[in-house]
């Protein structure tokens, strides 16, 4: 009986949709693709998408994330209206960039804004996975530079999510402009003594590891985030041998150095607050 | 055009048995009328090289590399190594010395033209180290004010476990933001493939050209195809929609200028691309150097500051 309830199992973690009030119906449990356990939608849910036997933490909405992290009521939505063009004459890029905005009801793979943190206020930028890998186009560029130079001329910190398959190959050369853009943009905020905190969640690579993910004054990931530059399987083919279990997992990044600390979801906002409280400059 | 390259290498193979007989006035005047229709064709196969035919010259293995440029282009150039934290990485040459009057710091990504000298330069592709050692050069640079002239030639940036280990992601960021605001002139050129966030790592510049035959893209085009199209095989074709030329990319205002190369590409006359290239690498530090450093991080600033395309609704 409880069996047909069960949806069968799906390979990928991150192809399994959030508990969306729209998706409920098409399935009320979900297969735990690390441990293979159903879990009630509704409990992930209140779980902040940590599956609740084996801790494996699936891909968060900007939705969700900005309710995890932020005071209710504070946000503000920045550039929401920003929709990416087509420069190459990409065939179909069109249609695909409908069929997610649909899918995610969202514009493109990240949204920014103005929010408080235990009533201290900053900008924040969210990549979404869901909506094409969170690959890097023109917009993704734009929304965070516009995001980041909003944070500059009103001297807020920033905070940026990374979720990222790397570039948006349909955009081309406009799409690795972007790491540049994005760069020189946290340069400048840089410049004015502001405070940048990055935090890497499951998947980050490629053009957004090579640009703003990895240039933050802080970085945190989530327990267990793929990071890095080039992915797994490209890394495989060219070396031709298997990588070793945990390769580029934010436990082997701490290990190496390359982030300053590991924050599990029911303490993110606690530390965010803490690390920008520790920020705060005096008033003079 | 397969024809027209049949006939150039008739031609050419004529015009080398000519050169070895007596070089009596006839032969002199025959040899140097064959040049001229050879040069002819070969404008004339320029103007019909495809993007794929692009991918093919920038690859070959006889093109001019970097170090073939310092050499013929820089005096008094003096190497200098390391990271100061893990070792030498050689795809990546630099150092110091003199263009045209200008004392100024080389980076340059540097393929070789054998296989031996390939796999020592790792065919150009840099691991971090290789970006920290180009950082710290610029800075060295900023320091000294001495305008820097970044000469990429990479497929990409290196894909390994100790490239991932000591993070390359991090290298290629912290050089993007560092280029960006860095307080002396820099200029960056492609001078054969330009891969990536690997060429873009030293490509953050006030001037930005790219040699006649050369490409600029945000992955191969075997990389691309096998990507959207879970078919490297599609790579002539990816090409073809990437826009990966020095026309397209100067379209676009990616680029600012094509230096020439002579006809069929620069390994056909090393010297006269080496010659061609110095002369706008010249002209540019005498125009950059007249500007004021702030209005020069400014205008740097706003040149990256207005990539992209997009509708506001």
């Amino acid at each position: 009986m409880l069996n047909n309830l069960i949806k069968k199992s799906k390979k990928y973690a991150t192809t399994v949709p959030l508990p969306k009030k729209t998706n409920i119906p098409e399935g009320m449990y979900i297969q735990c693709p690390s441990c293979k356990k159903s879990i009630y939608k509704v409990d992930l849910k209140t779980q902040l998408g940590v599956c609740p036997t084996c801790s494996h933490y699936y891909p968060l909405s900007p939705k969700a994330r900005i309710a995890m992290i932020t005071d209710k009521g504070t946000f503000t939505e920045l550039d929401k209206q920003l929709i990416s063009a087509n420069p190459l004459d990409f065939k179909d890029y069109d249609k695909k960039l409908e069929g997610y905005m649909s899918k995610t009801d969202q514009n493109e793979a990240v949204i920014t804004g103005v929010a408080e943190i235990v009533g201290q206020k900053t900008v924040i930028g969210i990549m979404d996975s869901r909506f094409m890998m969170g690959s890097m186009g023109s917009v993704v560029g734009e929304k965070l530079t516009r995001a980041i130079e909003y944070a500059t001329q009103h001297k807020l910190p920033i905070i940026i999510f990374t979720a990222s398959g790397g570039a948006r190959m349909q955009e081309g050369i406009f799409s690795l402009m972007q790491m540049a853009k994005t760069s020189a943009a946290l340069a400048r905020h840089d410049d004015n003594g502001l405070l940048y905190i990055s935090i890497l969640t499951d998947p980050t690579t490629g053009g957004v590891t090579a640009s703003f993910a990895m240039l933050g004054d802080i970085i945190l990931a989530e327990p267990g985030a793929l990071v890095g530059f080039a992915g797994p399987r490209v890394i495989e083919q060219t070396i031709k041998q298997k990588l070793p279990e945990g390769f580029q997992r934010a436990e082997f990044l701490l290990e190496h150095g390359m982030i300053d600390a590991i924050v599990k979801r029911e303490e993110m906002k606690e530390n965010l607050a803490r690390l920008l409280k520790l920020h705060q400059k005096e008033e003079k | 055009m397969e024809n027209i390259r049949e006939r150039i290498d008739a031609l050419s193979e004529a015009i080398n048995q000519l050169s070895q007989l007596e070089q009596t006035p006839e032969i002199a005047s025959e040899v140097t009328r064959l040049k001229a229709v050879v040069y002819k064709l070969e404008k004339k196969a320029g103007t019909l090289y495809d993007p794929w035919d692009k991918v093919k010259i920038a690859r070959k293995i006889e093109r001019p590399r970097a170090q073939f440029y310092i050499d013929s282009i820089v005096t008094d150039f003096i190497e200098l190594h390391g990271d100061r934290a893990f070792r030498d990485d050689k795809a990546i040459i630099g150092g110091i010395g003199q263009i045209g009057g200008h004392t100024v710091t080389i980076i340059a990504q540097n393929k070789g033209n054998t296989a031996k000298e390939n796999i020592d330069r790792n065919f150009g592709m840099p691991h971090p180290e290789g970006y920290r050692k180009a950082l710290r050069l610029m800075k060295q640079a900023e320091k000294f004010n001495r305008p820097v002239v970044c000469l990429i030639d990479t497929p990409g940036a290196y894909c390994g476990i100790g490239a991932e280990e000591r993070g390359q992601g991090e290298a290629i960021a912290r050089n993007l933001m560092e280029m960006a605001r860095l307080r002396v002139p820099v200029i960056s050129g492609i001078i054969g493939e330009g891969g990536s966030g690997g060429a873009l790592a030293l490509g953050v510049a006030d001037k930005v050209f790219m040699q006649e035959n050369t490409t600029y893209s945000i992955l191969s085009p075997e990389g691309f195809a096998s990507i959207l199209w879970k078919d490297s095989n599609r790579a002539k074709e990816a090409a073809g929609i990437m826009k990966i030329t020095a026309r397209d990319l100067l379209e676009y205002g990616i680029i600012d200028d094509i230096v020439e190369e002579p006809v069929g590409g620069a390994h056909k006359d090393a010297a006269q691309a080496a010659c061609t290239l110095k002369e706008y690498i010249v002209s540019m530090l005498d125009e950059l150097s007249k500007k004021d450093c702030d209005k020069l991080v400014e205008e740097r600033y706003e040149r990256f500051r207005k990539y992209g395309e997009f509708y506001e609704a």
